[in-house]
């Protein structure tokens, strides 16, 4: 098998984070001054000035003008400014792979990867937004949002293959758990147990408010570079193995768009190819991966996504969550060590990154003991998604 | 009284999907077809996924729906619903045509009364401005 060009060339040497709060929890600075900041504290983590960064790679259509923070920042030349196109949530590791094909090629030295958001003075994810693609076709029959849109595949899923409500809590209740060890966590000092959870306020059906991911104020930020040179900077490099952007067919007119996906992908999150091509391009299995940061919009997903990436077949996700297979330190693949977007913060799966390069520096709050890889997906049931495996 | 109030904002209308909605205007339920190659297109798209092919048909909907899975919404995504909780939204089939599927509503459904594989008919009701939109009722004593 040939190896992939974008094998363990590019390496992230640095993170960087601002604290994280509940929508509308921070006021006094906005999504750019934000982004500014979590990319300083990056490169500051990395041994690098601010101004020694000369790429940036965002998604999810960022408001940050690249120019504007360029000039923040001090940096004398930007040499990539590049932003993934399309799949808003999907792109975390979509941005990844942009800043390592930059650094591989010798476009650029240093580029940092960011999200920024601050929902409370742009907008609430949670809410009506008529521009979302084919918002004509679902929103004058009050389908508004993400998790309606969602909860429809989950309701399918759940006629299909069948979960508890108990099966369904385990996820949210694991994230919790995880969270509770992490102080950046939004959730941090605020536990959940079953009960709590089944007497929550139910959003849509089969979701309760737990099953929700949180709205979040807040930025992250790394700095990816080559090999070579993060050896010499001062923190430990993490490897990026693989990162890609794919999607199955079809999904443009899938879960966040008139539900017209094929009926053999409903139930999935249109992510199958694309785990495919990213462990055939690492040349791994899942049995390999020592713990998964998965996107986690809505709980249910997290089924979906176990099942699209191989560690369990259609339909068996509920029970493979039951038996704590994801469940930290004890499980055989212990999934959002950090709490996910469900519990530590929700910037759109880049958080997610952030924790594979803090499991694989051994740096994690729930840290998986000798953990030497880690899978990482971006949002799915979107197109284009993207997903990353980090190594050391 | 329609289903869910007029004030739900009605859709955006565009060059793409303007004639799918003046259809509805008529209470017509039309398709997209590509006028060359005959590829079935729902949601409306710019261009034939298959011929790209720019020509573009409208052909009826098939009689006969079903629901292919279905939500009851119990918080509100936007003012307007406000006072219709928990309201359903159902994804709707037509066996006839494998691939398409139109999210509507079920208006005469009650929750715990609705699944799966229910076999529906479609009504008109009325929407935001002069827009009609389609919605389904439940086919009486079929399922």
């Amino acid at each position: 098998m040939s190896i992939s060009v974008t094998r363990a060339k590019a390496c992230v040497a640095g993170i960087g984070e601002t604290e994280y709060r509940r929508w509308g929890g921070i006021a006094d600075r906005n999504e750019f001054q934000l982004a500014g900041l979590a990319i300083a504290k990056a490169a500051a983590d990395a041994g690098l000035r601010a101004d020694q960064v000369d790429g940036f790679a965002c998604f999810a259509d960022t408001s940050i003008d690249s120019s504007l923070l360029q000039l923040a920042l001090g940096i004398p030349e930007l040499k990539v400014s590049v932003s993934v196109w399309g799949g808003r949530g999907g792109g975390p590791c979509g941005a990844l792979a942009l800043a390592a094909s930059a650094v591989e090629s010798g476009q650029a030295r240093y580029v940092a990867v960011f999200r920024s958001l601050c929902q409370g003075q742009s907008r609430r994810y949670g809410k009506f937004y008529p521009q979302r693609m084919h918002a004509d076709m679902v929103g004058p029959y009050g389908l508004f949002s993400a998790a309606q849109g969602l909860a429809m595949v989950a309701q399918r899923y759940r006629h299909d293959y069948g979960f508890t409500d108990q099966q369904l809590a385990a996820i949210p209740l694991q994230f919790r758990e995880n969270a509770q060890r992490n102080p950046r966590a939004v959730t941090y000092g605020r536990p959940l147990a079953l009960d709590k959870y089944l007497a929550s306020k139910r959003i849509v059906d089969p979701f309760r408010l737990y099953d929700c991911c949180l709205e979040t104020d807040g930025a992250c930020a790394m700095i990816v570079t080559t090999r070579e040179r993060a050896r010499d900077l001062q923190k430990k490099p993490v490897e990026i193995v693989t990162a890609l952007q794919g999607s199955d067919p079809d999904w443009a007119t899938g879960a966040m768009g008139a539900h017209n996906m094929p009926g053999d992908s409903y139930t999935t999150g249109g992510q199958r190819q694309l785990a495919k091509r990213l462990f055939a391009t690492a040349q791994m299995d899942p049995a390999d991966i020592a713990t998964t940061q998965i996107y986690d919009h809505f709980s249910a997903m997290v089924f979906i996504t176990l099942e699209d990436f191989g560690f369990c077949g259609r339909g068996e996700a509920p029970a493979y969550v039951e038996a704590g297979n994801i469940a930290w330190p004890h499980g055989k693949n212990p999934v959002n060590t950090h709490g996910g977007s469900l519990s530590e913060a929700y910037v759109h799966g880049l958080n997610h990154v952030i924790e594979g390069v803090r499991q694989l520096r051994g740096d994690s709050t729930c840290q998986v003991e000798g953990a030497t890889t880690c899978l990482i997906t971006g949002g799915s049931v979107i197109s284009p998604s993207s997903a990353a495996i980090l190594g050391v | 009284m329609p289903y869910l109030p007029t004030s739900v904002p009605g859709p955006r209308i565009d060059e793409v999907n303007a004639p799918f909605w003046d259809n509805c205007r008529e209470h017509k339920l039309k398709f997209q077809q590509c006028a060359d190659c005959a590829h079935l297109i729902h949601p409306p798209l710019p261009m034939c996924p298959r011929c790209q092919s720019l020509n573009r048909n409208w052909r009826d909907a098939p009689q006969d729906a079903t629901v292919y899975s279905f939500v009851w919404v119990h918080t509100a995504a936007h003012e307007s619903v406000a006072g219709s909780l928990p309201y359903n939204v159902a994804l709707v089939a037509f066996p006839a045509l494998p691939g398409v599927r139109l999210i509507s509503n079920v208006i005469d459904a009650t929750p715990g009364d609705l699944a799966i594989g229910d076999k529906l008919t479609l009504v008109w009701e009325a929407g935001e401005g002069d827009q009609s939109l389609p919605r389904f009722r439940k086919a009486a004593g079929l399922r």
